[in-house]
């Protein structure tokens, strides 16, 4: 009976991860093979391996173009989810522990904030970059970005639960102002809570696609989301492409994978200490 | 993010603009204002700067030819996917934001829609613009003036005169006669399937081969009066290509496979499909999807409804149109001739990416004289020289063509899976398109 019980969410489960995983199986085969052998061979199994081969002529077509789209997604995201992160994490904080008049109604607004979601956003945005001319740069694609109304609300879940009222008085009384103890104590007691926000945001603007499709036509600001995009609508007349873009959207993957290795570590350590206590 | 002298100018020149603007659109109806229409495109004093927008890999190369030898007229690229697939819509938003390029790549077939939303400049003021009529071949001029007087709304760039790519080799290993009539060659599907092959695959999906193929026959889809759209997939001629390959699809003459994925360049790097009717671009396509039969393929005309008829169709091709909103009308005209007629950007272009000139003197590029080894050494691009010429130049696009070719490919999609005819989805496709126009309130004739 026991083992009944666990081989049914074993199933489950193993079904699930191979759903997830044949996809980016099929990648990783389709990147390494040539483009005479892409079209021949079985899709699941590699033939003769020539993954170097097509990263080398990726990074090479059109001046390393591909390099440089790997180097703005990084800075928008990295940026905008660091940036982003502390932002979330100082209003969530002040939601959770100051009284003001108006404190939940700014929590609603931030609330329904989440519902509205980022595509309805991007048409508007770029009417009101237009009115300052700055539509077509990095600041067009990074500022709006920032703002990340779902780790607000993240942030003040978690700093209500996790960061004791007791412990800001006391370091009230020894004289903390109020900034420096946001720093020093109550953000390391959310760190869990902003490793998530963090990854969250770290998604999510990796990706925002429709932003930039409308805000940039600057080949060298595109992330590489774009950049892939552009080359996979010119397939049809210029099929050298589609090796590149399968490459391509191998080495994106990259980064995301890496984040998530890293960060899990912190991750599965705070829930663990927050369950203990 | 412009220097603020720049901005000044630019003021200035807006404010003439204006006033330009005003006299011509009164000059619009009477056609007579010659004079006024004339400063409507007059040079700047000074340096300009234009903004073009497409998304041919490689532009920058050619472009940089052009800045390199006029440095009081420098063009900035600016890029992204191609026109259906986002360039189209940001140029919409552009247009209403106020911040459109100066230059845009318009392919045909979307020319209408932008002129429907008054995006365009008319450029038949520019006296240069009128003068290159001559060195187009005459049917893509059509495709830009609408075939109306005093109205150039783009300078052709590219073109996609049709043949027909063939399996030479296996065409004479089965003794099958390279068809020349479209009743040849069912007849030779029907040869080519008890060998164990397809005569060719059925685009399902992508309804330009399909328009292509009508154009050929001489249907016409769409025609202004002036005021009005008349829509019409259901000419004789549209129905007669229709039940033409709707009887191939029914005795299942022709794979259907979806096009443009790995499956349908494996029909023909396999050997399961044996011809193709397609534009002149096609060549690079079945050079990189089927790079195991090289050598084997051939180009020959694409085959007439009436023996001995030379007619062809067109598949794509595009131009370059100046916004509305450019404040450099002229200078914006004079690049878009140099890119697209003369011979240091069209061999450029060509060598890019493979863009087939609209110019007549265009087809006698080096590039496009010589043999092709994939092709047996053929000269392929001298068939569709031929061949362009031979397109019909009165065929007119709607102004909602994304539209229209959903609705038509949906209809497409589910004859191939065995629902309905291809004249029954045209039909439904005619209906759509009159609702979404209607929809936004352009006026059709009934």
């Amino acid at each position: 009976m026991k083992n009944v019980n666990r081989i049914g969410p074993m199933v489950v489960m193993g079904a699930a991860t191979l759903y997830f995983l044949v996809p980016i199986w099929w990648l990783l085969v389709a990147a390494s093979k040539s483009r005479a052998q892409f079209n021949n061979t079985t899709p699941l199994w590699f033939a003769d391996f020539s993954l170097g081969d097509n990263l080398g002529e990726l990074f090479a077509y059109r001046d390393g173009v591909f390099l440089r789209w790997m180097l703005n997604s990084v800075l928008y995201t990295g940026g905008a989810a660091l940036i982003g992160t502390v932002l979330a994490a100082m209003c969530g904080y002040a939601l959770a522990k100051y009284r003001f008049p108006g404190r939940e109604a700014i929590f609603n607004v931030v609330l329904s904030g989440v519902l509205v979601p980022a595509t309805a956003l991007a048409l508007p945005l770029f009417l009101i970059f237009s009115q300052f001319e700055a539509t077509n740069t990095f600041w067009s694609v990074f500022l709006p970005s920032l703002v990340n109304p779902f780790g607000v609300y993240l942030a003040r879940i978690y700093a209500t639960a996790s960061v004791p009222d007791e412990l800001l008085e006391a370091s009230r009384l020894d004289g903390s102002g109020e900034i420096r103890t946001f720093f020093t104590i109550s953000s390391k007691l959310m760190f869990p809570a902003l490793v998530t926000i963090f990854l969250f945001h770290f998604v999510a603007v990796w990706n925002n696609f429709l932003l930039p499709l409308i805000m940039l036509g600057n080949e060298r600001l595109f992330p590489v989301t774009l950049g892939l995009y552009s080359w996979n609508t010119q397939v049809n007349q210029i099929p050298e492409l589609r090796m590149f873009v399968l490459t391509g959207a191998l080495v994106s993957i990259v980064p995301l994978v890496i984040a998530f290795l890293f960060l899990q570590r912190f991750w599965r350590n705070g829930l663990g200490s927050g369950a203990i206590k | 993010m412009r220097p603020p002298m720049r901005s000044l100018s630019i003021l200035l020149t807006s404010a003439l603009a204006v006033t330009l603007a005003a006299c011509s659109s009164g000059s619009d109806d009477t056609s007579s204002g010659e004079a006024t229409d004339a400063s409507a495109c007059a040079p700047a004093t000074g340096n300009v700067e234009l903004t073009y927008t497409t998304w041919i890999p490689g532009i920058e190369d050619v472009v940089k030819l052009w800045n390199d030898k006029n440095p009081n007229i420098q063009v900035k690229v600016q890029t992204g996917p191609n026109g259906n697939g986002g360039t189209y819509a940001n140029f919409f938003n552009q247009l209403k934001a106020g911040n459109a390029p100066d230059l845009g790549h318009i392919e045909y077939d979307a020319l209408p829609s932008f002129r429907v939303q008054d995006g365009l400049t008319n450029l038949a003021a520019c006296s240069e613009v009128t003068a290159a009529k001559d060195k187009f071949v005459d049917w893509t001029w059509g495709q830009v003036t609408f075939g109306e007087e005093n109205s150039v709304y783009g300078i052709p760039q590219d073109t996609g005169p049709m043949a027909m790519f063939y399996r030479k080799d296996l065409f004479e290993k089965n003794n099958i006669a390279l068809p020349t009539t479209w009743d040849e060659y069912t007849a030779a599907a029907e040869k080519v399937k008890a060998a164990g092959g397809y005569i060719t695959n059925f685009s399902q999906s992508d309804i330009s081969q399909f328009a292509g193929l009508s154009w050929q026959a001489g249907g016409r889809w769409f025609s202004n009066d002036g005021s009005k759209w008349t829509v019409n997939f259901q000419d004789d001629n549209t129905k007669k290509v229709a039940d033409y390959w709707q009887n191939l699809i029914s005795k299942k003459l022709v794979s259907s496979v979806p096009p443009w994925t790995t499956e349908w360049d494996n029909a023909y790097n396999k050997g399961n499909a044996w011809t193709w009717v397609s534009a002149v671009w096609g060549a690079n396509s079945i050079m990189s999807g089927a790079p195991d039969t090289s050598g084997k393929w051939a180009v020959a005309p694409m085959p007439q409804w009436t023996a001995g008829g030379t007619s062809a169709g067109n598949w794509g091709g595009s131009s370059t149109a100046v916004f509305k909103t450019s404040k450099h009308p002229y200078e914006a005209a004079k690049f878009a001739l140099w890119l697209n007629t003369s011979d240091e950007a069209l061999t450029a272009l060509n060598k890019a990416a493979q863009l087939y000139p609209a110019t007549k003197s265009g087809a006698t590029l080096p590039a496009l004289t010589e043999g092709v080894e994939f092709y047996g050494g053929q000269k392929i691009y001298e068939v569709f020289a031929t061949a362009s010429t031979q397109v019909a130049a009165d065929f007119a696009w709607g102004p909602t063509m994304t539209d229209t070719y959903a609705s038509a490919s949906d209809g497409f999609k589910a004859v191939v899976s065995g629902t309905g005819t291809l004249n029954e989805a045209l039909k439904t496709a005619q209906t759509k398109t009159i609702d979404t126009l209607k929809s936004q309130s352009i006026p059709v004739a009934e």
